[in-house]
């Protein structure tokens, strides 16, 4: 998959990417405030396809998977960061949301175009001649992220034992 | 092989002898805590997709919090709709009786030893009781709703010991901010964080619960404290049954991932600048800050050891002009204790406007938040921009009796300033 990139630093939290104050709205309103505070024309010019690459602990905070929703909802194709905060990670496996760690995510630059081999775990920057290699996902992770997050393999799971039966 | 406290719930909920650090395994939950934000009205869209019912009503407890007490038409919307599910399942369910965090083990839920879930990123508390347990999503406690079952990366152990005693003037909340501030807000790389060391022992289980609670700011995936005598005595008058306990502890050969060792007796009580816990500082070096709001609230800073801390110092004293000090004990139960001993009369002396026992400010889903520009020191966990209120609000983070300390002052203050002496 091909998209441009968002270039984040460090700490991004859940209130940045779901902001609290627009908690009690519906998914909607929590994508169109997504990144505001840190990104004011994010949620306006994001395009399916397009990957965030992000600094240290990104997703820290709250467990409101809204964070990982919102993302994904607004199409964004996958989030690549030096670290995930815990919760944030398991929200968006869970969810479908693929979600990557690198050992150096040197030479990225805001709004690159790039494509990305989930697969092959590379994230390759054709207009700087660049390839990184991004860490694997675990395979079980990488299933459920096929299959389209937690509920539709649980769904797969539930007709195969009503099938078998 | 030697195991870990961790190691060693994990083996036994994953029906193994022994679990290596870095595995993947299958567990199954004893235990699963929703609140009114992520529970019922995000997990029963997902079972009814799925088709499924509730792995077992009688391992499941719903605690509304976040929106109590429904000042908002959504917030009512969203208790409603708590409550309908709630009877229709049958779970066990405690409506408007405090923070989820303080009431699952007040009520006897709490084990140690238990392999328990939380719908809250706070969940790590249960930690403090010898049972792991960590926040997860919606739509993950969906899946354990349906299933009674969870992966998890087998972690690794971080031993965090404290030596010597607390200083009169410092509290659990003081140690959390400190090590946010020395270890950052991924020192625990979602993997155990283990605190250890006399100066823990010597914390009852409200304060051993803040360590566990803000375990969460460290990123750890949970706080564990391995039960001891207190424990076992507090979850027996909880009316729980604390069952076989005395083994579990980490090995003392078990592999750790890191060891960090601090003197309690050193430590000062912290603050923490806006807008992350990591911004921590000793009081006595923090920059002369004129507040607005204190606020004494949420399930890391409202327990009865917290207000009972906080009107020791505010006791015959009155707030400084202009600051408004705003308390929302974190249980009924703690209130109700609390008013008993005349510590709420305490506040309410002093002219603090008493909130309902709930989520209240610290979660900024209510009626009531921080005004623009609004300066606020919290007993809460997190200050993260815009949490509890407008963007443009200030919010430092301190310990209860720190923040009373500054509501007397008007400004940032040393609550040692405050011990001992009468107004
Ligand atoms: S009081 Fe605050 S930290 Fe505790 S559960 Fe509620 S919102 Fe979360």
């Amino acid at each position: 998959m091909t998209g441009r990139i968002f270039l984040l630093g460090d700490d991004i939290d859940t209130d940045q990417l779901a902001p609290g104050q627009y908690m009690r709205g519906g998914i909607e309103a929590i994508m169109a405030h997504c990144l505001e505070a840190v990104r004011p024309d994010f949620a306006s010019s994001v395009r399916p396809g397009d990957i965030l690459v992000a600094g240290r602990n990104f997703g820290l905070g709250s467990s409101r998977e809204q964070a990982a929703e919102a993302l994904k909802r607004l199409g964004i194709a996958a989030v690549i960061a030096r670290s995930f905060a815990g919760i944030f990670y398991r929200n968006a496996i869970n969810l479908g949301l693929p979600v990557l760690t690198a050992p150096s995510l040197d030479g990225v630059q805001d709004g690159d175009m790039a494509e990305l081999d989930l697969d092959a775990a590379t994230l390759s920057l054709p207009e700087r001649g660049l390839t990184l290699q991004l860490d694997p996902l675990p395979g079980n992770l990488r299933a459920l992220i096929a299959d389209g997050g937690l509920v539709a393999h649980l769904k797969k799971r539930f007709a195969r034992e009503t099938g078998g039966s | 092989m030697p195991q870990t406290l961790a190691q060693k719930i994990i083996a036994r909920a994953a029906g193994r002898e022994t679990v290596r650090p870095g595995e993947v395994v299958t567990a199954r939950v004893d235990l699963a805590m929703i609140h009114d934000s992520g529970g019922p009205r995000r997990v029963e869209p997902i079972l009814r997709e799925l088709g499924v019912g509730l792995f077992d009503p009688a391992k499941v407890v719903l605690i509304s919090d976040h929106f109590v007490p429904g000042d908002t038409e959504e917030g009512a919307r969203i208790l409603a709709l708590t409550r309908d599910w709630a009877r229709e399942k049958g779970v066990a369910f405690h409506d408007g009786e405090g923070i989820c965090h303080v009431v699952l083990p007040e009520r006897g839920h709490l084990r140690p030893g238990m392999f328990v879930v939380g719908g809250d990123s706070h969940s790590p508390t249960g930690g403090a009781f010898g049972a792991y347990m960590f926040g997860i999503g919606a739509t993950e406690m969906a899946g354990v709703l349906a299933t009674g079952e969870i992966w998890i990366r087998v972690p690794e152990t971080i031993l965090i010991e404290w030596t010597g005693t607390l200083s009169p003037g410092v509290m659990a909340k003081d140690i959390m901010l400190a090590l946010c501030g020395r270890l950052g807000m991924d020192g625990g790389r979602y993997q155990a964080v283990e605190y250890t060391g006399s100066a823990i022992a010597a914390l009852d289980m409200q304060e051993r619960m803040t360590l566990s609670n803000m375990a969460a700011e460290l990123g750890a995936q949970t706080g564990l404290i391995a039960p001891d005598e207190v424990t076992a005595a507090h979850v027996t008058a909880a009316g729980g049954d604390p069952g076989d306990w005395q083994g579990l502890r980490s090995d003392p050969d078990a592999t750790l991932v890191e060891h960090h060792r601090f003197d309690a007796a050193t430590l000062a009580p912290q603050v923490a600048a806006p807008h992350s816990p990591a911004n921590a500082m000793p009081v006595t070096e923090a920059p002369e800050t004129a507040i607005d709001i204190a606020y004494i609230g949420a399930c890391t800073g409202a327990k009865y050891t917290d207000l009972k801390a906080a009107a020791d110092i505010l006791r015959e004293r009155k707030l400084a002009p202009g600051v408004t000090l705003a308390v929302a004990p974190a249980s009924r139960r703690d209130q109700d204790r609390a008013a008993a001993e005349g510590i709420m009369g305490v506040f309410e002396g002093a002219g603090a406007r008493i909130l309902p026992t709930a989520c209240g400010i610290c979660a900024g889903y209510g009626a009531d938040r921080l005004a623009p520009g609004t300066t606020c020191l919290s007993s809460t966990a997190r200050n993260f921009r815009g949490r509890m209120g407008d963007p443009s609000a200030r919010v430092w983070l301190a310990s209860p009796m720190t923040v009373a300390a500054s509501a007397i002052a008007g400004r940032i203050a040393d609550p040692r300033e405050f011990l001992g002496q009468a107004a």
